[in-house]
């Protein structure tokens, strides 16, 4: 049995790892689940030319985005065998060392929630029009570009 | 016709503006953009992709007349 699939996505600052504790506990009523798979990102204190990322302010296009997310949606259930999927994304300001995006997938066996996992991450950074602006500790910016 | 114009990122740095109204008398979208290289000359130095009315377009399509967005690169996650 399949969910309803249209979900909101952007969450306002960082996501705690109460909410993410909260998305497993939810998921004991659904007993089919043999495997859940988790992927967090998290924003990384990088330095760049001696000036360290202290947080990152995430905008979007929100509408083409939640769109984009539902394309996403309609292909890892269309591809994988899974019995649900979530995705969060921050928007606004995410201090280094906090998280930013939390994928979860779940199925009845493992070997497809690595796969789908992957799946979704990898088209959330090729996909999605999210911006974030890498904001240094003297308050000085630059754009962040996912490779 | 009136097009809605949306910038995210570093091309509203440039534009110093996240959305506006044009009213313009082109049929492509590369004429629009061509227009926008001369509001904002900075842009030619950015790089972006064109979404109109959300999907990803190349300049050579027609304008509709649905929301034209510039999009710098994506940087989700």
């Amino acid at each position: 049995m399949k969910e309803n699939r249209s979900k909101s996505v952007f969450i306002q600052g960082a996501i705690s790892s109460e909410f993410i504790g909260g998305s497993i506990a939810k998921h004991q009523t659904k007993t089919s689940i043999g495997a859940h798979n988790i992927f967090l990102g998290q924003v990384r204190a990088d330095i760049i030319e001696g000036k360290t990322i202290s947080a990152i302010e995430y905008t979007a296009y929100e509408d083409m985005a939640n769109t984009k997310f539902y394309d996403i949606r309609e292909a890892t259930f269309k591809n994988f065998d899974i019995t649900c999927m979530h995705i969060y994304h921050s928007l606004g300001t995410v201090k280094a060392g906090e998280i930013c995006l939390f994928v979860f997938v779940s199925s009845p066996r493992r070997k497809v929630v690595y796969e789908a996992l992957e799946y979704i991450v990898e088209r959330i950074k090729t996909d999605i029009p999210v911006y974030g602006k890498e904001i240094f500790e003297d308050e000085t910016h630059q754009w962040k570009v996912n490779n | 016709m009136h097009i809605n114009i949306k910038y995210f990122g570093q091309i509203a740095e440039v534009t110093k503006c996240d959305e506006e109204i044009i009213s313009i008398s082109k049929n492509l979208v590369s004429e629009l953009i061509a227009y926008l290289y001369i509001k904002y000359p900075e842009l030619k130095n950015k790089s972006f992709k064109i979404a109109q009315n959300q999907e990803l377009v190349s300049e050579n399509i027609k304008l509709t007349g649905k929301e034209i967005a510039l999009l710098p690169p994506f940087a989700g996650g």
